[in-house]
């Protein structure tokens, strides 16, 4: 019996965690964003009336937001995809007695904070730096082209900060594949471009499907860098989400956006999941 | 060594005082934009840990204060503890109204010690405390030199005879620029919307500041803005962003857009303005519109939840630095208006250059120019709030 306990016993602490800090909270969230304001009630005071219609009204009225949140989410998932898989392919394959080091570089960033690097793009791309003028000079930007404040430094910021979560796990599939069937799939005269399709790539699939998952779901719920390397057009939901919870005090509407995008994001996984069909993940 | 040079030592020193501040405002204002990010780590920080073994608690903006760098202390300060022998504890942790009203509000609204017997908040968060009844009124007999604060702060409309807050420090809002980007200065809407500075401005998160100089512009009184005249402005100010006139948005960071060449005009801050311009010889310059700027103010406030004894010590601090010699010294170190009268003839003895800064003591003619965004009702505040954060993309 004793015996039988024991287990469930080890398993209470993060059960207690699971529960203190993901199912009260969302329990909370829930509960607020179908709050509305007391009449006559003054700044942050809310009174529950299970106005469900908050979430129509959430989601109308920053659907420009929502559908950008997405859209960058997507350009840099795949951006990450493309830098980082010859980028893992390079260090699992052929980097020899190197794989230590640059696994450790891919990593390195980490030990600077996620603002401080964000903050370091702003300089790099800014008008001063020594891009943009090099850029000028050579006649590829025009001289009024600026590149801070655009929706191309916001993407190009997210691809960049979540560039190590695609590349970790893309690695570590890749390193698993035994280099043997690649041998074999020669043998069998596939070219190159063919074992690469119908062996490495098919191997690696996990590792992709992980990667794009790391990368898309924080990047579509990300607003630092739309806040730091954008303009007032390229907000995303995490934006509208920080302005309606600190500025405009709007706590039901800040849940309601939360929650929407919370679902959004699990559909949308949920469905790539089914798609990319691994059953390994999930 | 001549007085020149020793005058020159001194300037040097101002400056190095300056810039030691620059840096740390820096770091603070890189993270400014991110306010879920400030609050995550004030949280761990809380102020005063509720102990209430202090006399005095005050919580202030960082970098408010005149501080040495060589003994780590604030020497006003320091002189106040001394001479009253009230101990009083200073906490730099106010960094935003808007996320310290989320870090105290619970315990305001129980009426339990928040650990602050005196804060600073910004004139609209003063309002806002005194109509929730989570101040307390001075008692005048405490504060003989209250008669000193200026005229033009005397009688905000939140709190007409100052019975319960008092002015720390004034901000003037106004346009800033870069000087060879802007050879003939801006001084009206039409200068800051030139051609040359098209996606190039920067203006302010500050509602009160970015709409009232706009309001101004149009001819309309910050004093008495109706709804109407004030959705307006935040449609041409949408208008603005939609056409890519105005890149940004933002809070102190605009200073570093200036430097760093990505924004060439702004509606900007007196204080961070005079800073720049120093720092960087000519290349920026400052002025209040001349359809007139905004001034607003940080409060000092004693919270409802302050025992007697320490509304008592908060007062004979209060007091302490409505002395102009105390401001004089002050203003020298932070470069906001002096709000003391008599301040800027005990400037003349410390420095004589910085006694003639406009940035400090405005001249009447330029006072004459500021006007106070009037108070919002709880209502106005959340709509006006939510039309300004929209125009900005949020």
């Amino acid at each position: 019996m004793g015996k039988n306990r024991t287990p469930y016993l080890l398993l209470l602490p993060g059960f207690g965690f699971l529960f203190t800090f993901f199912i009260l909270p969302i329990i909370n969230l829930a509960q607020t964003s179908t709050q509305t304001r007391v009449s006559g009630g003054d700044t942050g005071q809310y009174e529950q009336t299970l106005r469900f219609a908050n979430y129509v009204d959430a989601f109308v009225d920053n659907k420009e937001q929502f559908g950008r949140s997405f859209l960058y989410a997507i350009i840099a998932t795949v951006l990450a995809l493309a830098i980082a898989y010859p980028l893992a392919y390079a260090i699992a394959f052929k980097s020899g007695k190197y794989k230590n080091l640059l696994l450790v570089l891919v990593v390195a960033p980490f030990f600077t904070s996620f603002l401080l690097r964000t903050i370091a793009w702003k300089q790099i791309l800014g008008e001063e730096g020594f891009l943009v003028p090099t850029l000028r000079s050579l006649g590829i930007i025009s001289q009024s082209t600026t590149l801070t404040s655009t929706s191309f430094a916001v993407v190009m910021g997210m691809t960049y900060n979540f560039l190590p979560f695609m590349t970790l796990p893309l690695y570590a599939s890749i390193d698993r594949i035994d280099p043997r069937t690649l041998e074999a799939s020669g043998d069998l005269y596939a070219n190159g471009l063919t074992t690469f399709r119908r062996v490495t790539l098919p191997l690696s699939m996990p590792g992709v499907v992980a990667g794009t998952l790391l990368t898309f779901i924080p990047a579509a719920g990300d607003y630092v860098n739309a806040a730091i390397l954008g303009n007032p057009n390229t907000k995303m939901l995490g934006n509208v989400i920080e302005s309606r919870y600190f500025k405009i005090v709007d706590y039901p509407t800040a849940a309601a956006l939360s929650f929407t995008l919370m679902a959004a994001i699990l559909i949308l996984v949920t469905l790539y999941i089914r798609k990319a069909g691994t059953e390994e993940l999930v | 060594m001549t007085t020149q040079n020793s005058h020159d030592e001194i300037q040097s020193g101002l400056k190095d005082l300056i810039s030691a501040k620059v840096s740390r405002r820096g770091v603070f204002a890189g993270i400014g934009g991110l306010s879920a990010a400030a609050f995550l780590a004030s949280c761990g920080s809380g102020g005063g840990s509720g102990s209430g073994g202090e006399a005095l608690r005050w919580g202030n903006w960082p970098l408010y204060l005149d501080f040495d760098e060589k003994t780590k202390k604030y020497p006003t300060l320091e002189a106040f503890i001394k001479k009253s022998g009230i101990e009083t504890k200073y906490f730099e942790d106010y960094n935003d109204n808007d996320e310290f009203f989320g870090k105290v509000q619970a315990q305001l609204k129980l009426k339990k010690d928040i650990g602050y017997d005196i804060v600073t908040p910004t004139d609209w968060m003063a309002a806002r405390w005194i109509r929730l009844g989570y101040t307390q009124k001075f008692d005048g007999a405490n504060i003989p030199n209250a008669s000193n604060v200026l005229d033009t702060l005397a009688s905000p409309s939140y709190d007409p005879s100052r019975e319960q807050t008092l002015p720390w420090q004034g901000i003037m809002s106004g346009f800033g620029w870069n000087t060879a980007k802007n050879p003939k200065g801006i001084r009206t809407l039409d200068d800051l919307f030139a051609p040359q500075n098209k996606g190039k401005i920067v203006v302010l998160t500050e509602l009160r500041d970015t709409i009232g100089v706009i309001l101004l512009a149009q001819g309309v009184d910050v004093t008495k803005v109706t709804e109407n005249q004030y959705m307006n402005a935040v449609d041409f100010m949408a208008k603005k962003i939609s056409d890519g006139w105005i890149r940004g948005v933002k809070g102190n960071e605009y200073a570093e857009d200036l430097t760093s060449g990505d924004a060439t005009a702004v509606i900007g801050w007196s204080g961070d303005m005079f800073i720049l311009a120093s720092e960087n010889e000519g290349k920026f310059d400052f002025a209040i519109p001349e359809s007139g700027g905004t001034i607003s103010g940080d409060n000092f406030v004693i919270p409802y939840t302050a025992t007697a004894n320490a509304k008592k010590n908060a007062e004979a601090m209060i007091n302490y630095y409505y002395e102009p010699a105390v401001a004089a010294e002050v203003a020298a170190y932070v470069n906001y208006v002096c709000p003391v009268k008599g301040a800027q003839a005990e400037m003349e003895k410390i420095d004589p250059e910085l006694a003639k800064s406009e940035y400090i003591f405005p001249t009447e003619k330029t006072m004459a120019n500021l006007h106070v965004f009037r108070a919002l009702t709880t209502e106005e505040e959340t709509s006006w709030t939510e039309a300004f954060q929209k125009a900005a993309g949020n």
